[in-house]
């Protein structure tokens, strides 16, 4: 199964990506549409998606999602203190350390010159 | 199967024999081929599925398993794909629509004959786009600091331009957002997707969807490319055309779940 051919002419911007909606549209993007948006109408058989389950579906996604992308090596956002709570609390110990260091570095280099 | 019958897993309404161009070989979700059916002026395009799957309770542990959650959504997207590639309106129902039997595909139609019907005249001849915006964190060019008091000013000239830089793409993710408006009949923003789950990278800035007349979609198309190529740094990314999924809600259309109305 393809894509639909894409209707328009596309401009030739250098960052522009461009994908039909189906077949090779990512998990994320159909998630977000068949998941919560189109007609919601109960038929006989109802499951709520809209509440507690969407919310463990995406929570298990996005688990998923992570780690496998950390078997494949990627973890930047681990070092990025607005995803991850770890970068943040390691950021300023080592911070805090390396201060401390300096801080001991001048108090000496000050006790030589004084004496 | 088990013996039990069949389940009717619902994809989509359209009006009254319009889905004529369907692939024959196309499948639904689990594998399944397609039937159609019509009732008081509009078609229903369904699949027999298992009620092994898709009763209540199996259907509510199916949910929560990734690999079926995946094939199953495809499945459906397939469905609503190939009908939008079609001309005529295609109202997307949400995944997992299930019906006992025919009867109750046919009590669907007719319970909401006239919020279909409200909704297939808004959406008739146009399709949704999709256009998100990403950027990714400043870059760092500096040297090491020499002395303290070097580090400390550089933490905050780098905390200030890392602001300015956010500052800056978000407003350049508006302007985007507000050109792309002009030309759509009606837009919606989404919350930013996660990057851990659209596997981008960048933060996302923009997440519109954008309802746009067929005659105006190559003018959208042009507009969004010239804008990508403006943008610079934050990268464009345009999806579609799909379904109006995200303009089809029939709360929005059903009158009587609205407040009253002034006047």
């Amino acid at each position: 199964m393809t894509s639909p051919a894409p209707r328009g002419a596309y401009g030739g911007g250098s960052s522009l990506s461009e994908i039909g909606g189906g077949g090779s549209a990512n998990l994320a993007d159909i998630l977000e549409r068949v998941l919560d948006k189109g007609v919601v109408i109960a038929g006989d058989i109802q499951v709520n998606l809209l509440d507690i389950e969407l919310l463990t579906i995406k929570i298990r996604l996005l688990v998923a999602s992570v780690d496998k992308a950390k078997e494949m090596g990627i973890d930047w956002w681990e070092q990025d203190p607005s995803l991850s709570s770890g970068a943040r609390t390691r950021e300023p110990a080592e911070e805090i350390e390396r201060l401390r260091d300096r801080v001991a570095a001048l108090e000496s280099r000050r006790k030589e010159e004084t004496s | 199967m088990t013996g039990q019958a069949p389940l009717w897993y619902v994809y989509a309404v359209t009006p009254a024999g319009d889905p004529a161009a369907l692939p024959e070989d196309l499948r639904g979700v689990a594998d399944a081929p397609l039937r159609t059916l019509a009732q008081d002026g509009l078609t229903a395009v369904a699949s027999p599925v298992a009620a092994a799957d898709f009763d209540e309770e199996p259907l509510r542990q199916r949910l929560e398993d990734l690999a079926w959650l995946e094939a199953t959504a495809r499945g459906h997207q397939r469905v609503i794909d190939a009908l939008t590639a079609a001309p005529g309106c295609v109202l997307p129902l949400r995944l997992a629509t299930v019906c006992r039997d025919e009867a109750g595909v046919r009590r669907l139609l007719a319970g909401n004959r006239e919020r279909f019907l409200d909704a297939i005249e808004r959406l008739d001849g146009r399709a949704e786009w999709g256009v998100k915006v990403f950027a990714d964190a400043p870059e760092r060019t500096e040297a090491a600091p020499a002395t303290g008091r070097d580090y400390l000013r550089q933490r905050a000239r780098r905390r200030r331009t890392d602001e300015e830089a956010w500052q800056r793409a978000e407003a350049a993710a508006r302007a985007v957002h507000e050109r792309l408006d002009e030309v759509a009949e009606l837009s919606r923003l989404h919350p930013p997707q996660d990057a851990r789950l659209s596997g981008e990278s960048g933060r996302n800035l923009l997440n519109g969807a954008y309802l746009v007349p067929r005659e105006r979609e190559e003018e959208f198309c042009e507009l969004a490319g010239r804008l990508a190529g403006e943008l610079g740094g934050p990268r464009l990314n345009l999806t579609g055309p799909w379904a109006p999924y995200s303009f089809a809600q029939v709360t929005d259309l059903a009158p009587e779940r609205e407040p009253e109305r002034a006047g």
